[in-house]
């Protein structure tokens, strides 16, 4: 019987045709949105891990406790090896150090004193490494508003509100007062190279960036850091595949009660990124939904239509000796092979747009005016193996709850009264 | 004697016009033996197709009782008179109504696969009922490539591919010309000597019923004549 439906589906065109298209419309633009959602607002969640999170972040425990003090003194120590450790064992992830630090500046004048000081809080990364990993992720050359990258060991880029509100130029130098991991006081001078739009106002009135290095040797860090960020290759967070990685490493330190030993936390423990991840999630869900609802609708009438156009067929069939129930499942049937073929279709166009668009994206750069560290200025989708299969969801069920509401009227009319369509 | 197939008993059809009611069929009773070649003749509106519906199973009713081949079809279930529909019963219409979508082969083929039959017999049993009507070289053609006789005889081959014992047919021949009517009709005769099944017309052409064994005269729902005729 299946065989004798898919005959008919194929060859009938009015019975087919447009209920695909409407499916594959509905199934594309699910899939199209979700993968844009997916992407532009994963974009701002890879925001959050290329500038504080990590896809992963190693932290000391008692490091973790405090993390939102910067506190130095419960450094990781050790992280040449622990990274070593940490690339050979994940080499699907890359891994970098990073301090944060604290403190003030101060902005001395010609006369040799201060002509304004401020607090400061400051990011250490790798800014002289030769593949410019860093500098790259956090998106540093295209935030610049003066000045250029530093090019050699005490040179800083400074939060472009501050350097004003200091008034600081470009080739000044500051002084910088802070504390080290042992705890004692260390004072550095730094010349600025260049200054930043960070994009969040807090960052740009008071935030430095330095070369870990020089901050190393300046807060007596020497192979220690505050934290090592892990971040995916493919630089697309999978939720589940890192809580496996987050998993065996915690599990290396369980019996653990030393509070120096390194914990792992994946981004969606950190800053309440758990319910923005499931926001995200929900949005996407909605979207299924609502296409399920309005695509039902769509696909009710064009069966309505359908069926009324093929109540002659039904008195024959019934004359044939088909009962009421066999034909309202042969349409039942009908409705899910047409929207298998349909979410196919669908699904096929909407990933190949998600691929698109996840590889070369849409640039926004000539719309938005400053660049900043924060904001990218290429919209991307992303794909996700759930794009796979969420346009069937909407896809056969809507045809099939469509197709279902129609052929209620083959119960709703007596035998006689579908029997009748075959008189002349 | 021959075996009774169809007992009707004070067979009453009314139908709700506007206000009132239109009674189709007014204290019908009838009976017909197996192998008959029988038509209920009379003018439009007399009650001839109500007739053959209720005794078809598609219709029920208003009062009186039907036993076709000893079941009651005023009371069997949905499920129950489609199997006897499929199983023993066979219908022709005045517009062949086969289904378009499918070839010559595959509208004989579907009642078949409604009895679960399998692949080689359906094919077997096709291709017989083909041979009768003379069309097995259309075997793969559509609905809409067949001429007028041709259509009607293909439905003749849907109804007979099942060996059914009773085939109903409604005004058959009204849609043919004479030669094609003529030729119709002869193939069902030969039908029905060949294998006994009995052939039950509505009709008011006088073609038809100058090959009829016998001919129930109906008038406003009521039998007013019953008549065996030896052609």
């Amino acid at each position: 019987m299946i065989k004798f439906i898919f005959k008919a589906i194929i060859r009938d065109k009015n019975r087919s045709l447009l209920p695909v298209i409407i499916i594959s419309i509905g199934v594309f633009l699910t899939i199209a949105l979700s993968g844009y959602l997916s992407g532009v607002l994963g974009d701002m969640l890879d925001q959050t891990a290329k500038f504080d999170t990590g896809h992963v972040k190693v932290m000391s425990r008692a490091y973790a406790e405090n993390k939102d003090q910067m506190p130095n003194d419960l450094a990781l120590m050790g992280v040449g090896e622990l990274t070593e450790s940490l690339e050979r064992e994940y080499p699907n992830y890359i891994w970098v150090n990073r301090i944060r630090f604290g403190g003030l500046i101060d902005a001395p004048n010609s006369m040799g004193g201060s002509k304004g000081q401020g607090p400061a809080s400051g990011i250490a990364i790798d800014l002289f490494s030769s593949s410019g990993d860093e500098v790259n992720r956090m998106n540093i050359k295209n935030a610049l508003v003066d000045g250029a990258l530093p090019t050699k060991s005490m040179e800083i880029l400074i939060g472009h509100e501050f350097a004003k509100k200091m008034a600081l130029n470009i080739g000044d130098e500051i002084t910088y007062m802070g504390t080290t991991m042992n705890g004692s006081m260390c004072f550095g001078s730094f010349t600025i190279s260049g200054t930043l739009s960070f994009g969040v106002v807090a960052m740009d009135k008071g935030m430095i960036i330095a070369d870990i290095s020089d901050v190393r040797r300046l807060l007596d860090m020497d192979d220690a850091a505050g934290e090592i960020l892990g971040f995916s290759r493919d630089e697309h967070y999978y939720d589940e595949k890192v809580a496996l990685v987050e998993k065996a490493f915690n599990e290396k330190y369980l019996d653990s009660k030393d509070e120096f030993a390194p914990i792992m936390l994946r981004l969606k423990e950190q800053n309440n990124m758990g319910s923005y991840l499931d926001y995200v999630n929900s949005f996407s869900s909605l979207f299924v939904i609502i296409f399920v609802i309005v695509m039902s609708i769509v696909l009710w009438n064009t069966g309505l239509i359908g069926g009324l156009r093929r109540y002659k067929e039904f008195g024959i069939r019934l004359a044939l000796g088909e009962d009421k129930g066999h034909i309202f499942r042969s349409l039942i049937y009908e409705a899910t092979l047409i929207g298998i073929i349909g979410s196919i279709v669908g699904t096929l166009l909407g990933v190949i747009f998600t691929f698109y668009l996840q590889t070369h994206g849409i640039d926004i750069s000539d719309m938005t005016t400053d660049a900043t560290m924060m904001m990218s200025t290429v919209l991307r989708s992303k794909f996700t193996p759930k794009l796979l299969y969420i346009g069937f969801i909407p896809g056969v069920f809507a045809m099939v709850l469509g197709n279902m509401l129609s052929g209620l009227g083959i119960y709703k009319r007596e035998t006689a009264t579908l029997f009748k369509e075959l008189e002349v | 004697m021959t075996e009774k197939i169809i007992s009707i008993e004070n067979l009453v059809k009314r139908f709700p016009v506007g206000e009132g009611e239109f009674t189709a069929l007014d204290n019908v009773n009838l009976s017909f033996e197996k192998g008959e070649f029988a038509g209920i003749v009379g003018p439009s509106g007399s009650g001839k197709t109500t007739l053959l519906n209720i005794l078809g199973s598609l219709d029920s009713p208003t009062e009186g009782k039907a036993i076709v081949m000893g079941k009651d079809v005023t009371n069997l279930s949905h499920k129950e008179s489609a199997w006897l529909r499929n199983m023993h019963i066979g219908f022709v219409f005045q517009v062949y109504n086969l289904l378009p979508v499918y070839t010559v082969f595959e509208n004989i083929e579907f009642s078949l696969i409604l009895q679960k039959r399998s692949a080689s017999e359906r094919r077997k049993a096709v291709m017989e009922a083909l041979d009768w009507v003379g069309l097995a070289d259309m075997a793969n053609k559509k609905p809409s490539k067949l001429s007028g006789g041709e259509g009607q005889r293909v439905a003749i081959a849907r109804a007979m591919v099942k060996r059914p014992e009773l085939v109903l047919a409604d005004e058959p021949t009204a849609n043919l010309d004479a030669m094609n009517a003529h030729a119709i009709i002869q193939t069902m005769k030969e039908l029905n000597k060949e294998l006994n099944t009995t052939f039950l017309f509505s009709t008011h052409d006088e073609k038809v019923m100058t090959y009829l064994d016998r001919m129930i005269h109906l008038e406003d729902g009521k039998v007013v004549k019953d008549e065996k005729v030896y052609c």
